[in-house]
């Protein structure tokens, strides 16, 4: 297992411009056909990107007014705060829960993995609303502690503390993934040369988990700049809040459009400040390393330390917010449950996040090969408009897809078709990421072997490079699917007419002020979503 | 090296393998059902197409309105209706994406906010006079692009600890040492800010800065929508708040000796009404089935479900409101168009300054 990526997005990076791993393959052409499904792949994940400047195209004037209207400054700043902060507080939770249940002794660490990993399923908007419930002004803490006012969650801290709770999984699962991919051999080395454990760690082991944890900060840091449920409920003005409500109150479409495309410019930048410092650390490995699984750290009298901070941050991300969920499903019982409408709203999910996966895979793939195996600026641009879509709030993703399918697709506007589409770009880095890094893992004199014994390029991709990279592609699309399924502003508008689904149901509930209603479809959602977290989390586990 | 490389990732060839089987089989057994679930929905997405074809086979509307209020008055419509359920402001806003290739044929708003921006953009036909007359006209648009529906009342709810002789002539008030702590107000909920954006309107930008600011200097207790704060009068958290007339009406038919009260403040805009409407689309391709529906939500049996159900004023002339409520002629409504309370954008930023939001 060790050899290949099981990693999430570690790698994506790699086939990132700068990066020296991929340098050593010098330049080739892609075969004409690949290049054309690329640049397809590519213009469908630049569709929102598109949408905005074909709005904004008309009235130049509007669009400078909002961007340089001195609210976008302050905006601005707020979103940046927001992000860093989360972004930090993901990575302080994330890491040390990746290394307690993979590289430790700790009692039960496999079902610790799955347990705080699971907090990924909670949508952030039925997360923000639990803690508005328990912790704002009339909620449960405020009548356990008797008192009349409670500092108040409303603003920056509640949107913190609930995005960071809901995201940091993403750093989790992705230094996990990294950590089992490590050479134990260095390791080794570095300790029987008499270094601590903790020298160790900080020497050998956290330097080649940067990339990994840049990987999973980069995606936390794109879900706080697109998400919306978190912030509207928290109150906290952020960029999306101002698009959205832009859009609402004026429906003041070149207004909403000039802070997307900001927003859009501002992702771009990020995504080259990073491949820039991920193109100065140039990790890489020159070999598989030791074929064994690393040597496990007794954790002595700090399991109980240990067992306390999982504890805490199960106790806090997941338990929490699922037992109000539940407390609400009881008290809810009365108003009856149809259990018919729920499998049916399940299966929608279910079809609707799997096709997204599906193709997603499909997507990356193509991407992935590219950008890893022929890299240029064409193929690196490719690849980086991926992330775009991940980064725009879902109504602009949905709205560019309402505009686009009117005119050029209508036979599939608002089919099961379109909506996954819709789910497949919006989710698509998830997918590029983990199947770029598997290949970049591939050596490709192993492709070029079978060429040289006469296969076919089709041929050897389908039984040389596949299989190789098949972990790879399995995790990218269990990602999509992980985000897919909670996925709500595409869904309403770009879902058949009825095609209700968990998601759908929630909103149609709390839209109703029937928060108990809510409570059934969200726990069937983390129930759905359950085992491919499972699987993801034992990718992580050193196999025997 | 080489040697000792391929060896490794055979090895991990194999592993991978076999430890992905289960998962593979599952994919592929995704895809079959995939492939089934995706033939069903083109049939369905067959049938409605050529509905948009205005073949007549069934007609589309985009409501913002909820399915548990729309669904059971379509029933008796008489005519297959197909509905894409939403808030008022997304689905306003995908209509004006979709362009002339909407499917929707009628759009049923839960505010006139998003059926004025529709009209704005010109994607609503004018209605005919027979339809439009039978409804007030301060309750429908100025050029005759939608009509109201059902219309609800802005009022001060109260409870038992409130002597009705205390009751204020007018949310201005409220701002009254006497009422510190004691008042209740959610100014996300779009109710809310159609009041504001009134105020600002009527009153002025500068009564309604000092209202709000004086409103959060008071202790008004926010919350998020109408409901909570009807529910904390009830519990006695607080004593009064401004909502909807129905949230009280609603409870109170449930419960005779339910402890919360309606109120309409004469003054001050206090008892604004505010219409949930429909408009038929330019671009729709069977506008006299569209129509036939927007008379069939005017009609009698209609407006008294939605009376009945949601104990929301009809606006339809001559039709009787619940009778535990004042008719809304009575009601001390200021005389206000509808469509100036459009600027809801200035509200918000408005709300957000004092600290409101």
């Amino acid at each position: 297992m060790t050899g290949l990526a099981t990693g999430l997005r570690t790698r994506a990076w790699r086939s990132l411009p700068g990066d020296a791993g991929r340098a050593a393959l010098g330049r080739r052409r892609p075969p004409a056909g690949l290049l054309a499904l690329g640049l397809l792949a590519g213009l469908a994940a630049a569709l929102p990107a598109i949408y905005l400047v074909v709005l904004l195209a008309g009235s130049l004037d509007t669009a400078a007014e909002t961007i340089f209207d001195s609210r976008t400054v302050g905006l601005t700043v707020r979103t940046v705060g927001l992000t860093v902060a989360v972004t930090a507080t993901a990575v302080a939770i994330g890491l040390p829960l990746a290394w307690l249940t993979s590289r430790t002794d700790l009692p039960g660490r496999r079902l610790w993995a799955t347990l705080t990993a699971l907090p990924l399923v909670i949508p952030s908007y039925i997360g923000a609303y639990v803690f508005v419930s328990a912790l704002g002004p009339s909620g449960l803490l405020a009548d356990v502690l008797g008192a009349d006012r409670i500092p108040s969650i409303y603003g920056f801290p509640g949107a913190w503390l609930v995005l960071s709770l809901f995201t940091y999984p993403l750093v989790l699962l992705s230094a996990r993934a990294a950590l089992s991919r490590l050479d134990p051999a260095l390791e080794d080395a570095a300790r029987s040369m008499g270094r601590s454990r903790r020298e160790v760690f900080r020497t050998v082991i956290l330097p080649q988990l940067i990339p990994a944890i840049g990987a999973g900060a980069l995606l936390v840091a794109l879900y706080v700049i697109s998400d919306f449920g978190a912030v509207s409920i928290m109150r906290f003005d952020s960029f999306t809040r101002e698009i959205y409500i832009t859009w609402q109150s004026s429906f003041d479409r070149t207004s909403a459009a000039a802070l997307g495309l900001l927003l859009v410019i501002g992702v771009l930048i990020l995504l080259a400040v990073y491949s820039w410092i991920r193109g100065s650390l140039r990790y890489y490995r020159t070999g598989p390393g030791a074929g064994r699984p690393a040597s496990i750290v007794p954790l002595g009298r700090w399991r109980w330390p240990a067992i306390g901070f999982c504890s805490l941050i199960t106790l806090v991300a997941l338990v929490l917010p699922v037992g109000v969920l539940i407390y609400w499903a009881v008290q809810g019982l009365g108003a009856g449950i149809d259990a018919g409408e729920l499998v049916g709203n399940a299966w929608h999910s279910l079809v609707a996040g799997t096709g997204a996966a599906l193709l997603a895979a499909l997507f990356a793939i193509v991407i992935a090969v590219l950008a890893v195996r022929f890299p240029s600026p064409v193929t690196a641009l490719v690849e980086r408009l991926g992330y775009v879509g991940y980064a725009l709030p879902g109504i602009v993703v949905a709205l560019a897809l309402v505009f686009f399918g009117t005119r050029v697709a209508l036979p599939l506007y608002q089919t099961l078709g379109m909506l996954v589409f819709a789910l497949t770009i919006h989710y698509l880095p998830l997918a590029v990421g983990s199947v770029s890094s598997s290949l970049l893992q591939v050596p490709p004199r192993f492709e070029e072997a079978a060429r040289g014994m006469g296969r076919g390029p089709l041929e050897v991709f389908r039984t040389i490079t596949t299989p190789l990279v098949a972990g790879g592609i399995a995790a990218g699309a269990a990602l999509v699917f992980l985000h897919a399924v909670k996925e709500l502003p595409a869904t309403l508008l770009l879902a058949p007419i009825g095609f209700e689904t968990l998601a759908t149901d929630i909103w149609r509930q709390t839209s109703l002020g029937f928060f108990e209603g809510s409570a059934v479809p969200s726990l069937v959602l983390l129930i759905v979503a359950a085992p491919p977290l499972w699987w993801l989390t034992g990718r992580g586990e050193p196999r025997p | 090296m080489i040697h000792h490389n391929r060896k490794g990732s055979e090895a991990t060839m194999h592993s991978t393998t076999s430890h992905l089987r289960p998962l593979l089989a599952a994919l592929l057994v995704a895809i079959a059902a995939l492939a089934v679930a995706a033939c069903g929905s083109d049939e369905s997405g067959d049938g409605e197409e050529t509905a948009d074809l205005g073949s007549g086979e069934a007609l589309t509307v985009y409501s913002g309105r909820s399915e548990e209020l729309v669904a059971p008055v379509i029933e008796d419509f008489g005519g297959e209706v197909e509905v894409r359920y939403g808030d008022s402001a997304p689905l306003a806003a995908t209509i004006i994406e979709e362009g002339d290739n909407s499917p929707a044929d009628a759009f049923f708003s839960q505010d006139g906010g998003a059926l004025g921006a529709l009209s704005a953009e010109g994607r609503l036909e004018k209605l005919p006079k027979r339809i439009l007359d039978q409804v007030p006209p301060q309750f429908r648009a100025k050029d005759g692009t939608w009509v109201g529906v059902t219309g609800r009342a802005r009022i001060i709810a109260y409870g038992p600890e409130v002597d009705e002789s205390e009751l204020p002539d007018s949310p201005l008030e409220l701002t009254e040492p006497e009422w510190e702590g004691r008042v209740g107000w959610a100014p996300s909920n779009a109710s809310f800010q159609a009041y504001v954006t009134a105020l600002r309107v009527t009153e002025g930008e500068d009564v309604a800065r000092e209202w709000l600011e004086d409103m959060v200097a008071n202790g008004v207790q926010t919350y998020d929508s109408n409901t909570p704060i009807r529910d904390a009068i009830a519990n006695g958290e607080i004593d009064v708040g401004l909502i909807n007339h129905y949230y009280v009406a609603q409870a109170a038919a449930e419960e005779p000796d339910y402890p919360v009260s309606i109120h309409y403040p004469p003054e001050g805009l206090g008892a604004l009404i505010n219409v949930a409407g429909i408009g038929v689309l330019s671009s729709s391709g069977d506008k006299a089935e569209a129509l036939r529906f927007v008379e069939y939500l005017l009609s009698e049996p209609a407006q008294q479900f939605f009376v009945e159900e949601t104990k929301e004023y009809p606006l339809v002339k001559g039709l009787d409101a619940d009778p535990s409520l004042p008719p809304i002629e009575e009601i001390p409504a200021p005389e206000i168009d509808l469509a100036q309370i459009a600027d809801l954008e200035g509200t918000l930023e408005l709300l957000r300054e004092t600290g409101a939001l």
